[in-house]
């Protein structure tokens, strides 16, 4: 691991201040934002990661969760994903959310790992994690080994001829689905990002993952309140029952009324270069009956545009399963 | 904004404990070093200077940094390395050996230690972030004198083979007992998934921690 400082910050300010002075706040930032450090230490110690800064975070004034006046939530870009999960609003009016976020990592993980690093989560390609070999994401132009190396658990949506990395984040799915909002500090001010724009694709610069720019500070996130009558749930399919990355992941928040789907937020996990909202899904499912049928045709829609790799093609299929199980199961009466 | 780099102090370490006598681990590494040293004399000088700039690197470097540290209710002050992970401060520094390194990548949990009462992985911790909070490790929650229940329930049923991934066990065990988690086996099963036991003792670990919640949801109700 490369040496580095550590500093605190006291106040939102001195991290914007400090976050400000690199050159990029993407892949090969010299200087970066330490909160629970899962994802960032693990990094570290691959030298994927060599900040020559760490500004720690923690005792920033983001730790909460709150309800807002409208009906929607508010959290804090330092909230433990356990806090989260566990949050009685979250349990009752954002399922989907809890699930996903109790069906990743360990409960050690997740006692540490917050908000806004969960956001920024980096990929789990192992080419990527190892500096040995090329990697356009980790060092651009040095090719992709992935595309004509092991490539089972990677993305099939989304990918360029440059990268196939899968987003590895079980609440970015949520996320997407819950149609959540980043909020942002930096030099220039505040501002505020639908989750849908917040990520980027691959494209000819995938060591560019999101909007970030240096000194940009997440604060907080914020949900919609959730719609009326609407039920949500996260269905997860992996190599093990527990403690592992999916393979492919539904984030399903569905209105029914008399049998009629009237309103549907489908995203999918384990498959795209980003957490990957289906508009075409959506579109399939609303006005339609909750049918096998319909689900099918929803499904078939999600994954039109999937581009399998050697040894990742049965995503697709498992996909569509996975998407239309959990719609069968949101769908049915309790 | 403070800067915890204070490279012009001079290095000291004020409380690093001291042991008269032998440990366990500190007899098996002399006895590694003198097997070391009469079977291969000539690389021993190399392995010797090695060690000792690692040495000078974690605790005297000028990039060494002061913190302090609470951990099992006792206060040390040390000078370290700012790369230090909390796992190895706890068993380079303060030579608290019970916390184990299995993965070092927060896969394993056999680093396993309670930070404010909450159990986190220690090996993506870097020890100078947590400056002020209570650590608790395996040493922390009992001694062999005065075990702490789940370190008994682990011992009545035998939940271990070889006993290297059992005090982060023990300690996600502890802590478990605090969250919510349902009835069943299964649902021990899953709070339990970020511990890998490679002897497969799994069955008597689950065993070990549904007894101390029997008991204690019988004295609730009693």
């Amino acid at each position: 691991m490369k040496l580095f400082e550590l500093a605190r910050a006291d106040d939102p300010g001195q991290a914007i201040a400090a976050g400000a002075k690199a050159t990029t706040a993407q892949q090969g930032a010299e200087i970066r934002f330490i909160a629970g450090g899962t994802n960032l230490v693990d990094f570290m110690k691959l030298n994927v990661e060599t900040p020559q800064k760490l500004v720690d975070i923690n005792h920033l004034p983001f730790g909460k969760i709150e309800a807002l006046p409208d009906g929607g939530l508010s959290i804090g870009a330092v909230v433990r994903n356990s806090d989260l999960a566990y949050h009685p609003i979250v349990r009752k009016n954002y399922a989907v959310l809890s699930e996903a976020i109790l069906s990743g990592a360990s409960p050690q993980l997740r006692n540490m790992a917050t908000t806004a690093g969960n956001l920024l989560q980096r990929t789990r390609c192992m080419y990527f994690r190892d500096t040995a070999m090329p990697c356009n994401k980790r060092e651009p132009g040095s090719g992709c080994a992935a595309i004509t190396g092991i490539n089972r658990s990677l993305a099939i949506l989304g990918t360029s001829e440059h990268c196939i990395a899968t987003s590895p984040s079980d609440m970015n799915v949520a996320m997407a689905a819950l149609e959540a909002t980043i909020h942002i500090r930096g030099t220039k001010g505040k501002r505020s990002v639908p989750i849908g724009d917040f990520h980027l694709l691959p494209g000819n610069t995938p060591q560019r993952e999101t909007v970030l720019e240096p000194g940009d500070l997440i604060t907080h996130v914020t949900l919609p309140p959730p719609a009326p009558g609407s039920r949500s749930l996260y269905l997860k399919l992996r190599d093990r029952a527990s403690y592992e990355f999916a393979l492919a992941s539904a984030a399903v928040v569905i209105t029914a009324a008399g049998g009629k789907i009237t309103r549907a937020r489908v995203a999918l996990g384990g498959v795209g270069t980003r957490p990957w909202r289906s508009p075409e899904a959506e579109a399939e499912l609303t006005g339609q009956p909750a049918t096998q049928a319909v689900f099918q045709k929803a499904a078939n829609a999600a994954l039109r545009s999937a581009k399998p790799q050697s040894q990742n093609g049965f995503k697709i299929e498992l996909a569509k399963r996975c998407l239309v199980h959990a719609l069968k199961l949101v769908t049915q009466t309790a | 904004m403070s800067s915890q780099n204070e490279s012009d102090k001079k290095p000291e370490i004020k409380s690093r404990p001291e042991f008269g006598k032998s440990t366990r681990r500190t007899f098996l590494s002399r006895l590694g070093m003198a097997s070391l040293l009469a079977s291969a004399g000539s690389i021993a000088p190399a392995f010797g200077e090695r060690l000792e700039k690692e040495q000078s690197l974690s605790s005297e470097s000028k990039d060494a940094i002061a913190v302090t540290l609470r951990v099992n209710e006792r206060k040390y002050d040390l000078r370290i390395d700012p790369r230090t992970t909390l796992l190895d401060c706890l068993r380079e520094h303060l030579h608290l050996i019970g916390s184990k390194k299995g993965c070092d990548h927060g896969q394993c949990g056999a680093c396993t230690v309670h930070i404010n009462g909450r159990r986190v992985n220690s090996c993506l911790c870097f020890a100078a972030m947590y400056q002020g909070d209570e650590i608790t490790t395996i040493e922390g929650l009992g001694q062999p004198e005065n075990l702490h229940p789940m370190q008994q329930a682990f011992v009545s049923h035998d939940a271990y083979q070889c006993g290297y991934c059992t005090s982060g066990q023990i300690m996600s065990a502890a802590a478990l007992l605090k969250e919510p988690c349902g009835p069943e086996d299964a649902d021990v099963k899953e709070l339990m998934s970020g511990n890998i036991c490679r002897c497969g003792a799994y069955q008597n670990i689950v065993a070990a921690i549904q007894s101390v919640r029997q008991t204690r949801s019988e004295e609730k109700q009693a």
